[in-house]
């Protein structure tokens, strides 16, 4: 009984820890209450929407890659997403890289393979800014780990542009952002209904898109998230049914000593 | 001792052969085996045993992402993003290391705590309580510097902070600072000397703990009830008793290790450290890791930067006088009812200053830090002191076997010297 109390305040003091943590950690957070969007990853033993997934990387060729790089992803990458090694090869084979210096030394394009890295839209931060009225387009690789609730706020980011209310003024090249602290930002509402072609009947609204883009971000940020989970799933089994034997040989073994 | 061999009791030839001419055998039959262990241990004396494995699992992680990583400030941080994407494992390696040191905090603490509740650094384990707090050090700079080595924001800009920190000292202060940062900035030569610093401390610390355990050997270990062991009827052999109930323990403790490293593996870390570090840009709230808020809200809490500094100093510091500032000669909390409502209100007051660190350095948040700390202070220095000349504490059970198994197996008539002691001390001794 006794050991029962000391072994329950022990894991108590371990939560107490944690949740004290918590709350500090999230004293980070500031400016407008980011809404729940209900990602199928989010939830404990969630995964990633693969279709949605490779819509979002369709959206994300086609809209977010004219300024955003993604530097820590691979073409290879893409097969994790379900697409086919030959799609691969083809996504890659449609990119122009520069490769070099060649014998001659001197810089080449050639198509793209699906050991290159995903293709920058600006040669260096300098040319990036220079592009978009000073304002450096940030890298999207880790982008919903590198943001408080990352999925939720990018989602909230992507259709939270609103026309600025009454007594705000907007600067000079900025937009009205709801989500974006505070809401003013240099990117310009990159989504409009009907952008991006997904074939007949599957929706592309802003909605649709911005969910889309999401799922594909949170997986470029987390690819190793389903394997991870389900190692997890595993080893905690195991770990309990260890536990019970370790208590079990225990009791035993302390049987004669009280 | 024939020919000047170690007199050996095992018998298997090889054990044998090795222990009669090194007897590390002998040695840790001696230490682990039957080392005579107070038999009334809770749960809390598992932690010691935690923090050991935690080391390893530190140690071992830490080498093969060193195998990985890059300590250069252009490539740091992609080189741990590669970590977690193309390396084998590698997000498991790198997030059992960040999550392991939240973990290590989390059992070095409550290892504390049970030290300071037990009364476990009074006479004659002052010695063994200072190189615990001087493991509690180690284990801070270590940390400290491992959290600047993925190069991102609050990588940078905590160690500009903490850096900094050092020029309030007068006089050498400043080259102090750039001795740490290599140059006049926190800047690549920085990055370099904490990742060498960064695997250095962790084989110091495993040193000091060498020491630490080497002391706790020649006074023995200090029990729930304070007093020392009177005889075999008291102690326990360590094995099979205590390997057993740490056992249990590790697999608790590896459960809640798990939970976080597979499934919230970056809820105790800050979004912003996926940022790659930029000195231009401060992120709007700096902020360390949840395990040095306590001390960083004491830090904010004196307007004056030296004052800050000398207060967090000292807020540890005066850990090493513990023996001395608490001069009660009764250990456990248990037999000192007003020490164990304060010590108890000191645990609150110091989850209080946890949360106070992690709050902007506004009002109320200062003044509820000032105060917190005001009270952190006077536990040690007016409180304990004078609970040691007045306190009326309760009287002392005879022994730690009267307590535990009651009067009757003490002298009883089934006891007889015991078949519990007596049994239990051989049944080691047959294994080999």
């Amino acid at each position: 009984m006794f050991k029962i109390q000391v072994a329950s305040l022990k894991a108590a003091a371990v939560a107490a820890t944690l949740l004290f943590a918590g709350p500090a950690l999230a004293a980070e957070g500031h400016g407008p209450q980011i809404p729940d969007a209900g990602f199928s990853f989010a939830r404990l033993f969630g995964t990633y929407d693969r279709a949605a997934a490779q819509r979002g990387f369709q959206v994300y060729k086609e809209v977010c890659s004219n300024c955003h790089s993604m530097r820590q992803m691979y073409y290879r990458n893409l097969t994790e997403l379900g697409l086919s090694a030959d799609q691969v090869r083809n996504i890659a084979a449609s990119f122009q890289i520069t490769d070099g210096p060649n014998d001659e030394g001197a810089m080449f394009e050639r198509a793209g393979r699906v050991s290159d890295h995903f293709r920058r839209p600006f040669p260096n931060d300098n040319a990036a800014r220079s592009a978009n009225g000073g304002a450096l387009p940030p890298d999207l690789s880790v982008i919903t780990k590198a943001r408080e609730n990352g999925a939720n706020y990018l989602y909230a980011l992507l259709t939270g542009y609103r026309d600025a209310p009454a007594g705000v003024t907007v600067m000079e090249g900025m937009h009205y952002n709801e989500y974006f602290p505070g809401h003013q930002i240099a990117m310009g509402p990159p989504l409009s209904d009907g952008q991006v072609d997904f074939g007949a009947g599957v929706p592309n609204t802003v909605e649709a898109m911005a969910r889309d883009v999401t799922t594909f971000m949170a997986w470029a940020s987390e690819p190793e998230l389903e394997t991870r989970r389900a190692m997890g799933v595993k080893i905690l089994i195991f770990l309990s049914i260890l536990g019970v034997l370790a208590y079990l040989t225990k009791r035993r073994i302390w049987a004669d000593a009280h | 001792m024939a020919g000047g061999l170690h007199d050996s009791q095992f018998t298997n030839p090889v054990v044998r052969w090795i222990d009669q001419r090194m007897p590390v055998f002998t040695m840790v039959q001696k230490e682990y085996g039957v080392f005579p262990t107070p038999r009334n241990f809770n749960y809390f004396w598992n932690f010691g045993a935690l923090a050991m494995i935690n080391l390893v699992i530190m140690i071992v992680t830490g080498i093969v992402l060193a195998m990985h990583y890059t300590p250069h400030v252009t490539m740091a941080f992609d080189s741990v993003e590669r970590i977690m994407r193309d390396v084998n494992f590698g997000w498991l390696i790198r997030y059992a290391h960040a999550n392991g040191a939240s973990m290590f905090f989390i059992v070095v603490y409550v290892h504390i705590w049970r030290g300071m509740y037990y009364g476990s650094f009074k006479a004659p384990r002052e010695l063994l309580w200072m190189l615990g707090v001087a493991i509690f050090l180690l284990m801070m700079a270590t940390a400290f510097m491992g959290y600047v080595l993925p190069w991102g924001q609050m990588s940078f800009w905590g160690a500009t902070v903490i850096t900094n920190l050092f020029s309030a000292i007068p006089v050498v202060g400043d080259t102090i600072v750039t001795y740490l940062w290599g140059g006049f900035s926190v800047d690549n030569p920085t990055l370099n000397r904490f990742f060498s610093l960064h695997y250095l401390l962790p084989f110091v610390i495993t040193g000091v703990v060498f020491l630490h355990i080497a002391a706790l050997h020649i006074t023995g270990s200090n029990n729930p009830l304070g007093i020392e062991p009177k005889g075999p009827q008291d102690t326990l052999p360590f094995h099979p008793y205590y390997t057993i109930k740490d056992s249990v323990g590790i697999v608790v403790y590896l459960m809640v290790f798990a939970a976080l490293v597979f499934f919230a593996p970056n809820y105790l870390g800050h979004a912003d450290n996926y940022i790659p570090a930029n000195p231009m840009v401060t992120p709007p709230h700096i902020v360390p890791e949840w395990y040095f808020l306590p001390f960083y809200a004491i830090l904010r809490a004196v307007p004056d930067k030296l004052g800050g500094v000398l207060l967090m100093g000292g807020s540890i510091v005066l850990l090493f006088f513990l023996p001395w500032l608490d001069s009660s000669k009764v250990r456990s909390l248990r037999f000192r009812p007003i020490s164990r409502i304060l010590f108890l209100l000191w645990t609150v007051n110091f989850f209080v200053l946890m949360w106070c660190g992690g709050k902007p350095a506004e009002q109320p948040y200062v003044l509820i830090s000032q105060i917190s700390t005001l009270l952190y202070f006077a536990y040690f220095l007016v409180a304990l002191p004078l609970l040691g000349r007045f306190e009326r504490t309760l009287p002392l059970p005879e022994s730690i076997s009267v307590a535990v198994l009651g009067k009757k197996a003490h002298g009883g008539g089934h006891s007889g010297g015991g078949p519990l002691p007596g049994g239990a001390t051989a049944k080691p001794m047959e294994k080999a």
